[in-house]
């Protein structure tokens, strides 16, 4: 029987299949972070239940911290008991956690691929709908609530059906300046936001063999705004690359055993899938969403739909909707929208290709006038360090932008990095709903190098043109 | 046999993708606690004034938003459109519908991990057909009082002109909302699998529990 990668992974780490169809499933890893956990060790001590196996879990504090003068401590109250809550957890069941000031913290879904706590093969969990992002390093890994979270600290399994398969095959290369985001943003716009639901999405294609394993990342973090709770790309060279040398890579001992069921994470010829779906790289331009759903995306040349267009009485109303909630109006084209603040960070694009991409935009130039704010979150300690040491973080501080530090920040604005009312943000995160980013906040989603262009423009621009321009 | 029955007024809300931010926004996952998100359902849409855990004052309602207003305020029944729950994972969602007294969730499709934290809570989803979700909004527009009773155990909503609409549920889903389960004890029942399995991997993948990079 020739075998998907999903298949491989769900078949290693099947436990128990239930009378219902669905499967008790090992977890390999389970990451925690101070917003979904409290209630799940809450759970844990009402019952007197021990963790299962401490050291499969790893935690760090990164929604709800500050990005700015964190040395000091944490002003918010609130705050700072959710965060004191997660250490105190840490500390009774002797929980791996990654302290504010140690340079190995950051946004979860960055530091799990980063320090090789995430490894091809695994199954991995977190109570974060983005743990999708790990799947790029051919791991099955998806977001949980927290009684999921609870079940998996007590019994290191969890119950669930097995989704279907899905392939999305990307042919060809995405031309220059044309990146991961584009590509993902297309992907949505094209599916929609539940066109990957009751699915496992696997990456396959030209493009994605081609594109590095943090570009994978930005694919598979963005599979949830598709509907699909796991997003995968098969294991080759360049995850081999990746996984060495990390802090908790695999030890010189057992790397080769490890490298050889490595080898085995792909999907066997002629394996089936449920539904097959193919998409040309090469005919994707610079993506920018207009709405209040990601799929509400459109080409950076394009314009804000008409509703007036739409046939569909329940798609009208929620185009004019969206259309009104972002103050904008129909046919108003993308190059013409002025920003208010640019935010580049995420779990979706805060890593060392994403900062150097939006540096060499910026370079030697400033941010426009009516940007009243430009900040840069790098996506862990490590990646703000190595950005130091390019020098990214002069570049961007010349240009006008801030320099910060790592957490999840503006992406949901837990913390005191959001948007005002009405504010006009163009953002490298994954999600545009209404509020998302502050009380009545407009964000916009696009790649790192559109939104260093928007910074100095003031408003949108192809980057392509920007570039030739420059 | 057991059953449950539901029966609560609609609160019909016609759009689709309504996301995990637009139930609970983000300022109240500050809590640690599990209960009292009702006050905080549907925030922003509810309320004209900002507001956070911290907000002591009486805040403004919104008179337009449907939970402010007669008879929806006292609902228990939520009909929404397409794709209900997605986004966020957080469970804090399913805190606050059930807080407010939400009893079930009547749509065309739910977001997975919404789905899951909803029957983890006994929060009962039910998926119709696009058709019969049409007309139960058609029927609101002319008669906004409208009670449905769910009853569990047959699988059937039925509306007040006596029309009965047959639904999908598993049988695990369904023990999920007439008992209280605890699905660790469930799991637990397998601890010697798990075990078994756990040394079994310790010798196939060393490498996985090598945590100090011995």
């Amino acid at each position: 029987m020739n075998r998907t990668l999903y298949d491989k992974i769900w078949d290693e780490h099947k436990i128990h299949e239930n009378s219902d169809g669905s499967s008790l499933v090992y977890i390999d890893r389970h990451l925690i972070h101070e917003v979904t956990s409290p209630q799940a060790f809450d759970g844990l001590h009402l019952k007197n239940r021990n963790v299962w196996n401490k050291n499969t879990i790893y935690a760090v504090s990164d929604h709800n911290v500050p990005t700015i003068n964190r040395e000091l401590g944490i002003n918010d109250d609130i705050s700072k008991l959710q965060v004191d809550t997660l250490i105190s957890n840490c500390k009774k069941h002797e929980i791996s956690y990654f302290d504010l000031n140690d340079v190995n913290q950051g946004i979860v879904h960055v530091i799990g691929p980063e320090l090789a706590i995430t490894q091809p093969g695994m199954t991995l969990v977190c109570g974060d709908s983005h743990t999708s992002t790990h799947g790029a390093l051919a791991s099955l890994a998806f977001g949980i609530g927290t009684s999921d979270v609870e079940h998996v600290l007590a019994t290191q399994c969890i119950n669930i059906t097995k989704e279907k398969n899905m392939r999305i095959n990307v042919n060809n290369t995405l031309n220059p300046l044309v990146t991961a985001k584009d590509l993902i943003l297309h992907i949505i716009k094209s599916i929609g936001t539940s066109g990957g639901t009751g699915y496992t999405i696997e990456f396959s294609g030209k493009c994605i063999e081609s594109l590095s394993i943090e570009s994978r990342m930005t694919i598979c973090n963005m599979s949830i705004e598709a509907g699909a709770k796991s997003g995968l790309v098969a294991f080759d060279e360049n995850t081999y690359n990746y996984m060495m040398d990390k802090k908790y890579s695999p030890s010189k001992k057992y790397l080769s055993e490890a490298i050889k069921y490595w080898e085995t994470l792909k999907s066997d010829n002629h394996s089936k899938f449920d539904q097959d779906i193919n998409f040309d790289a090469d005919l994707i331009t610079p993506q920018v969403s207009w709405g209040t759903s990601p799929e509400m995306t459109v080409d950076v040349t394009g314009q804000v739909p008409d509703p007036e267009l739409e046939k569909n009485s329940e798609k009208k109303e929620s185009i004019q909707r969206a259309i009104d909630y972002m103050g904008l109006k129909p046919n108003d084209p993308i190059q013409e929208i002025m920003l208010d603040k640019i935010f580049i960070g995420s779990c979706t694009n805060s890593r060392i290709e994403d900062l150097r991409a939006a540096a060499s935009v910026i370079k030697g130039e400033k941010i426009a006038s009516n940007i009243s704010q430009a900040i840069v979150v790098p996506g862990s300690g490590h990646v703000k360090m190595q950005a130091e040491e390019e020098g990214l973080d002069k570049i961007f501080l010349k240009a006008g932008f801030e320099w910060r530090q790592p957490g999840c920040s503006m992406c949901l604005g837990m913390n005191d990095d959001n948007l005002l009312p009405h504010e006009r943000c163009a953002s490298t995160s994954n999600r545009n709903f209404e509020g998302r980013q502050g009380d009545k906040g407009r964000t916009h989603l696009v790649s790192p190098a559109m939104a260093a262009a928007a910074a100095i423009k003031g408003h949108f621009i192809n980057v392509i043109d920007f570039i030739n321009e420059k | 046999m057991k059953n449950k029955v539901i029966q609560g007024q609609v609160i019909p809300i016609n759009q689709s993708n309504i996301d995990t931010d637009a139930i609970i926004p983000k300022q109240y996952l500050k809590s640690i606690n599990k209960s009292g998100f009702g006050p905080y359902l549907f925030d922003s849409l509810r309320y004209m004034d900002p507001g956070d855990l911290a907000t002591t004052s009486k805040r403004k309602e919104n008179p337009d938003f449907i939970l402010n207003k007669k008879p929806f305020r006292n609902g228990s029944i939520i009909v929404a459109n397409d794709n209900f729950g997605c986004g966020s994972s957080r469970e804090h969602a399913v805190w606050a519908l059930k807080d407010y007294g939400i009893q079930a969730v009547i749509s065309t499709s739910f977001a997975d991990i919404f789905y899951r934290n909803s029957f983890k809570n006994s929060l009962l989803l039910i998926i119709i057909k696009k058709s019969e979700l049409e007309t139960i909004f058609r029927s609101l527009t002319t008669n906004p009082i409208y009670n449905l009773t769910i009853d569990v155990q047959n699988q059937t909503i039925t509306t007040p002109d006596e029309t009965c609409i047959q639904f999908d549920i598993s049988d695990s889903e369904k023990e999920r909302i007439i008992f209280d389960l605890d699905d660790i004890e469930l799991s637990l029942k397998h601890a010697d699998k798990i075990r078994d399995y756990e040394s079994k991997i310790k010798l196939k993948k060393p490498w996985l529990f090598n945590k100090n990079n011995e």
